[in-house]
């Protein structure tokens, strides 16, 4: 290959995929993910984590055959290992990886469980004017150094860096439900900036307790139709009524295209663009017009020198709440035009439900896999469409397409977009 | 130093500590005849000391009720702070420049509701079904929009609201480490040309006990009176928390000499790192980072050191930075601002760019470990070592 087929329309170096490692609610590893998903199968079940009586939603995509204690930090640490073993071993990495880390990880407080712990340990009464105050004193005589550790952000990381040997100082980051795709831009921009040939990219999250959950249902985000759990994700249909919460976590392992192929690793796709931009409208809901989600597709388009015509595969963010899937058409409509019906557009969410945190890298691993596969996975549970929502959403069964360029989309709480563009390694 | 339109140049400072609201309070901090007297609380966290948060009206930068309502001090104090930022660049009512700005927010999680908390493991005292109580009282006891308050990128998200600041929104996380990744990749991003402005910065609450168990897990918390930052042993940890924080709009030099910014200072270098701390390993990596920062001694440079108050770190940090840097001027900012977290670091490189602006003769904060300043710096070194992980060090020069 020569110099120039190194670097993309801008004279950057492009970069490449040379690792990819997965957890979902459907399983361990790329394999075992595929064949389900692209089986139409659902990963969405009765929650038995805790219990949930009295609870609006009872239902979600919970990872529950880690080995793992069931405490947010030490779960999302289990699926990020996991993903990162996988994505190293695929891209033949032994030994120190050697390059920066990027994590996206939920932001996790302490259990409640570890809060009843102290209160216990501190004897706590039932008529305290302020726990703290006991559990504080509790701590005062005899230190809790797992406490702190488990309870600090920057604890996933720090546990990457040590078993993987990245280099520098790990990044941890939220964008919300953009995480994922956050994450693997700013390993783009590392290479990019030439600061660097190669970058770990890792989303994870295990934060799914009654304390998420309760939280999420108080602002009427989720699905609350609990009566058949694998039914109740449903993009793009006209009785979708909220997500359905989930787990997971995804490594990516980045390389600039020339350093891929110089050490011989296999290209497994290539990461072309992003785009991104914030939205001022709302704390969780999007701008009615589309606006910021719209720029934000453009951004990625134009980041990957591509139009509204080269992009054959879109993997929504498709969350099945009422406003997402529709200000989500909008805004593919906006930008694809009469293309979009040609476009298969499919949410992988009907079938994992939303991974939050993890979601972004998640699902950039599925668009790698349906490029690698010419296998477009469906959107499931898509029975009753939406009739304000025009598009082909592959319903209900996967199709053999031809994808040599997709686009994922991610858009969260807070005013957070972000677009991927992963295209077919070039020719 | 030989200028280039790709240099990184601060043009906006935004700052709210203990000491004051806004840039010239801490101005006149940094020029003061000798350290102000501690602003300090004593009791309402008691037996911890806290620098508490000053006065603030809020409606001067977060003016619509209904957005203050939906933060919590957290969040307001940073969106509040990130508008002062915005001011002192001249960007607030520059919409094409707020809608174009990128925006990196180092962020920890926001207050917990102490009563609800409290509420529940009272009533866990007298039940076994812990797990069904927690669905009945979260369920009924939790506000909906304390959620949103909590969440770690709605302070950017508060950001956008009121500033409209839109370019993009990143929001890192990781205690001080936060702080040090999210300025060093708003410099890497103007250095490489990829971005033009952006604004960077965090802020803490320190008026909190559902952070002070994370401190005291490991005891780290200073504990009774105050005392200067480097000659602290009383009981306790070391660590006094403060409620600050520090907003920086960052400009390439081509920007911002486009509309006649003033440049407080120019960034030089952003380094991080992290690792073991087993004896040696945690000097070594500081004296790593400088020399790839390319960091000379001389008494026209002035070190602030963002050190926690740690018992365990504080004259490790400080001995590397004497061996190292025997001719600079050491000043710990932590004795004056607290120690705050994911708002450290940019709190730091606020205080020396103020510094070196100012041309200021610095009074010793400390005055048994901190050496009278001979003359005004020319650079700034600014450390961070964080109270548990993560270690870092911005380079400031004199434009």
């Amino acid at each position: 290959m020569t110099k120039r087929a190194y670097r993309d329309h801008l004279g950057r170096p492009l970069i490449a995929v040379t690792g990819m490692g997965i957890v979902t609610s459907l399983g361990q590893g790329k394999e075992d993910n595929w064949r389900a998903l692209t089986s139409g199968t659902s990963g969405i079940h009765a929650i038995t984590r805790f219990p949930t009586d009295a609870l609006a939603t009872r239902i979600s995509g919970t990872v529950d055959f880690m080995n793992a204690p069931i405490i947010s930090g030490e779960l999302s640490f289990a699926f990020a290992d996991a993903a990162t073993r996988e994505a190293m071993a695929q891209a033949s990495i032994d030994g120190d990886f050697n390059g920066p880390l990027f994590v996206a990880a939920p932001p996790v407080e302490c259990e409640w469980s570890q809060r009843f712990e102290l209160a216990d340990e501190a004897g706590l009464g039932a008529s305290e004017e302020n726990a703290y105050d006991g559990i504080l004193a509790t701590l005062r005589k005899k230190p809790h150094e797992s406490f702190t550790r488990s309870a600090l952000f920057g604890t996933v990381a720090e546990r990457l860096a040590d078993t993987y040997g990245t280099r520098g100082l790990p990044v941890t980051l939220s964008t919300a439900c953009a995480s994922g795709a956050t994450a693997i831009q700013l390993g783009v921009d590392a290479i990019r900036q030439g600061r660097t040939d190669r970058a770990l990219t890792v989303a994870t999250d295990g934060s799914v307790n009654a304390e998420s959950l309760i939280r999420f249902s108080l602002l009427s985000a989720l699905s609350t139709q609990n009566d058949q759990p694998e039914k109740a994700s449903k993009p793009f249909t006209k009785d979708r009524d909220g997500f359905v919460i989930a787990e997971g976590g995804a490594a990516l392992v980045l390389e600039s295209l020339e350093s891929a192929i110089g050490r011989g690793a296999r290209v497994l796709g290539i990461l072309k663009g992003y785009g991104e931009k914030a939205d001022h409208f709302h704390r969780t809901r999007s701008s009615p017009d589309g606006g910021p989600a719209i720029a934000t597709i453009q951004a990625a388009l134009s980041d990957a020198g591509l139009d509204e015509t080269g992009i054959s595969y879109i993997n929504a963010h498709g969350t099945s709440t009422p406003e997402n899937d529709k200000m989500e058409y909008q805004s593919l409509s906006t930008v694809f035009g009469d293309h979009l019906p040609n476009i298969p557009v499919s949410s992988n969410k009907s079938m994992i439900g939303h991974t939050l945190t993890a979601a972004g890298a998640v699902e950039a691993i599925f668009s790698l896999l349906t490029i690698a596969t010419g296998t477009v996975p469906p959107t499931i549970n898509y029975e009753n469409p939406d009739p304000a929502i025009e598009m082909d959403v592959v319903p209900n069964v996967k199709r053999d397409h031809n994808v040599t360029s997709v686009l994922s989309n991610s858009f969260g709480f807070g005013g957070q977009n972000a677009c991927l563009v992963m295209t077919a390694e070039p020719a | 130093m030989s200028k280039s339109p790709t240099d990184v140049v601060i043009t906006g400072i935004g700052i709210v500590s203990c000491h004051g609201v806004g840039r010239l309070a801490h101005e006149e901090l940094l020029n003061g005849k000798q350290a102000p007297a501690p602003v300090i609380d004593r009791d309402r966290f008691a037996p911890y000391p806290v620098h508490p948060m000053p006065q603030i009206d809020w409606s001067t930068q977060i003016p619509r009720r209904g957005d203050q309502r939906q933060m919590e001090n957290w969040q307001r104090l940073g969106v509040f702070t990130a508008g002062l930022a915005l001011d002192d660049a001249g960007l607030k009512e520059d919409p094409d420049a707020c809608a174009t700005m990128d925006m990196i927010v180092a962020a920890g999680g926001g207050e917990r509701d102490i009563s609800v908390d409290t509420l529940i493991l009272n009533e866990a005292a007298t039940r076994n079904d812990r797990e069904v109580l927690l669905n009945e009282k979260l369920t009924t006891e939790l506000r909906p929009t304390l959620f949103l308050a909590q969440l770690s990128n709605l302070l950017a998200g508060n950001i956008s609201i009121v500033h409209k600041v839109t370019g993009s929104s990143k929001t890192f996380m990781g205690e001080e480490s936060a702080g040090i990744s999210a300025v060093s990749t708003a410099y890497e991003r103007i250095r490489s040309g990829q971005s033009t402005h952006a604004l960077v910065g965090g802020a803490y609450n320190a008026e909190r006990p559902d952070m002070h168990i994370l401190y005291e897990g490991i005891r780290s918390l200073a504990q009774g009176d105050w005392q200067p930052l480097w000659s602290r042993d009383h009981v306790g940890g070391g660590i006094i928390t403060g409620s600050a924080s520090a907003f920086l709009v960052l400009e390439s030099r081509a920007h911002a000499e486009a509309r006649n910014a003033t440049i407080y200072a120019v960034v030089t270098a952003v380094e991080g790192n992290r690792g073991s701390r087993d004896e040696g390993a945690l000097e070594t990596r500081i004296e790593d980072m400088a020399k790839h920062a390319e960091l000379s001694d001389g008494s026209d440079l002035l070190i602030m050191s963002g050190a926690s108050g740690r018992h365990e770190l504080l004259n490790r940090e400080k001995a590397t930075i004497a061996k190292n840097w025997p001719n600079a001027a050491l000043r710990g900012y932590g004795g004056l601002t607290g120690h705050t977290m994911e708002a450290q670091f940019p709190i730091g490189i606020a205080l020396a760019a103020l510094a070196l602006k100012s041309e200021a003769i610095l009074p010793q904060f400390d005055q048994n470990h901190e050496a009278i300043m001979p003359e005004a710096a020319s650079s700034a070194l600014v450390t961070a070592v964080g109270f548990v992980h993560g270690e870092g060090l911005a380079v400031l020069k004199a434009d």
